[in-house]
């Protein structure tokens, strides 16, 4: 066993994995990461099942230091600095950690959550068959709420062998698509006017659910109508008219008309549009939102076959002890020792 | 139970993820019937693809898997199954849950008496005096929605929900009754505080209750509440269980 010791955290930096499921009848939501491909990505990258619980890192700077042994782990999502002592460490890619190496994340840009898978994944006890935090219900292991200073995970030695990269197909920047309903009959003309503008999201925002900025959208009848259930992704209008889409950690029924719902495929590019960005949405069928998700489900299922040997750590390892790294590093950077 | 002339459920998309069998949009004891006979029917013979259900007073929303099973095949046979006639449930069981009213533990019982024109004796006399089903159980795990409030406790939500409100609230809002398992935001009124904890961690099972379940409450005093705490602290479940 070795430890990964949080050294420095913001605000929602939780341990998150594919979320629970059969529950949401007694009011407990799913949770699990608001990013499943970059998670999916990272638990291959070290040799984990896709859904495999791994550490959800919020937009700020965190920090994170090996003790009793080698770590392996892997970046997505997100991109932002990362370094460990000085040397940058790549996204999409697996490294492994020495004994008091400490691995540096600098701010989120282009996006909010990044994803540090770690081989062998996180130990805890599960609820609902799932480590993910929900800290509103006291529920998440190891720890049920956001990760802080000083907490200590216990996670598998590293294996040794070869690091692995990924190549990821390019992100669709478009319009964010969503299925219309089941309320949308609640709007009348607004419905034109949320679908023609431009949205912002408010910093505001957390995993319960993102609060847009934009233009206000009128209800028909009032804003209020009887509960009904939700599911990631929905698009409540409150009585303030600005809308409300509803992440993993969702309330699972609520009170306010749903106009539409961010179809499951782009419910993680959705995840990661950064506070203030402009962006806007899209309304398509549900068969074609079912043919995009189908292709998702198609792509999580293929990303090991996505996975490529980059380097061997042994022979990293064994040149570092001959005292001739400087030399190895070089020879990896011109190719010569990926298999 | 059901007539035949009952409209057919609107099979509305949630996503493409979910389908939403919605029967009526107001609250309504036949319509909560019908959403708990489908879910039901559901439990009895699983649909392929289907993932979880999750009951509200109006509507049944059917989580799926895509891959599994498509939109239009999923609603054609809900569609179906919904129109089959609503059997009563088999096993209904019958919870009583204790209540310390007013005071501290309820402090909109007095404004609640005032506003209806009657006394605190009376809205508690009232609210214990009802019989209630488990309509849904939704927001945050545990909360339970009852359909059953005498009409006469009909009042609206406050104007300005308060932000926190503390765990195991007995309240009531509009034409709803609820029992408030975890302490959150709730414009709701609140009239007492129970010890049942609906859900409880490491406990078995860690949700008490569920969505069709018939429940009275009866009054106990602060020494009583105080007691039952300390047994829901250790597990217990406080509620007794009257029909298994």
């Amino acid at each position: 066993m070795s430890k990964l010791v949080v050294t420095a955290v913001g605000p929602v930096t939780s341990v998150q994995d594919g979320g629970r499921s059969g529950a949401q009848r007694y009011g407990l939501p799913p949770g699990g990461a608001a990013d499943r491909l970059a998670l999916a990505a990272g638990n291959c990258l070290v040799g984990n099942p896709p859904f495999a619980a791994a550490i959800e890192i919020g937009p700020f700077s965190t920090s994170f230091t090996v003790r009793e042994g080698r770590v392996r782990v892997a970046l997505t999502g997100a991109a932002r600095s990362a370094d460990v002592s000085g040397r940058p460490v790549s996204f999409n890619e697996s490294c492994t950690f020495g004994d008091g190496d400490s691995l540096t994340l600098g701010v989120a840009r282009d996006g909010t959550f990044s994803y540090l898978a770690i081989e062998g994944g996180v130990k805890g006890e599960p609820m609902f068959g799932s480590l993910a935090v929900l800290a509103r219900a006291g529920l998440g292991s190891p720890f049920p709420r956001p990760l802080q200073a000083g907490d200590v995970l216990d996670v598998e030695a590293a294996t040794t062998g070869a690091e692995h990269g990924i190549e990821l197909p390019g992100q669709d920047d478009g319009p964010i698509r969503i299925v219309m309903g089941p309320q949308d009959d609640e709007f009348g003309e607004a419905t034109g006017l949320f679908l023609g503008s431009e949205w912002k999201i408010s910093a505001t925002s957390d995993r319960m659910g993102y609060r847009l900025e934009g233009p206000i959208i009128e209800h028909l009848h009032g804003h209020n109508i009887v509960s009904d259930g939700t599911v990631n992704g929905s698009i409540q209008i409150p009585g303030n008219g600005q809308p409300i889409v509803l992440m993993p950690d969702r309330g699972t029924s609520g009170g306010y008309p749903k106009i539409a719902t961010v179809m499951t495929a782009d419910l993680g590019r959705f995840a990661q549009i950064p506070v203030g960005r402009g962006f806007r949405f899209k309304s398509v069928t549900v068969a074609e939102a079912q043919a995009e998700a189908r292709a998702m489900a198609d792509l999580l299922r293929t990303l090991p076959g996505r996975v490529r040997a980059v380097r061997n750590t042994d022979i990293d390892d064994a040149l570092r002890n001959a005292n001739i790294a400087g030399t190895a590093v070089n020879a990896f950077d011109s190719g010569t020792w990926q298999t | 139970m059901a007539a035949p002339s009952l409209a057919p459920p609107r099979l509305l998309p949630s996503g493409d993820t979910a389908i939403t069998v919605e029967f009526c949009r107001i609250i309504d004891e036949l319509a909560n019937h019908r959403v708990l006979a489908l879910d039901r029917a559901l439990a009895e013979e699983p649909i392929e693809g289907v993932t979880e259900t999750v009951p509200t007073y109006r509507s049944l929303l059917v989580h799926y898997d895509p891959v599994r099973i498509g939109f239009e095949e999923l609603a054609e046979r809900l569609s179906a199954l919904a129109r089959l006639p609503v059997a009563p449930a088999t096993r209904a069981r019958r919870w009583r849950i204790p209540v310390a009213y007013g005071g501290e533990h309820g402090i909109d019982l007095e404004d609640v008496a005032k506003t209806l024109n009657m006394t605190p004796d009376d809205i508690v006399a009232r609210h214990a005096g009802g019989d209630y089903r488990v309509a849904m159980i939704g927001f945050t795990p545990g909360w339970s929605y009852l359909s059953g409030l005498d009409s006469s406790l009909r009042i609206p939500r406050l104007q300005s929900p308060r932000l926190l409100t503390p765990s195991g609230m007995i309240s009531i809002g509009g034409l709803q009754a609820g029992i408030q398992c975890l302490g959150g935001p709730s414009g709701w009124r609140l009239l007492g505080r129970t010890a049942v904890r609906t859900y409880q961690l490491h406990r078995d099972p860690v949700f008490l209750l569920e969505p069709g379940d018939a429940i009275t409450f009866y009054a106990v005093d602060g020494k009583q509440f105080a007691e039952q705490e300390r047994a829901a602290a250790h597990g217990e479940w406080v509620a007794q269980l009257v029909t298994p």
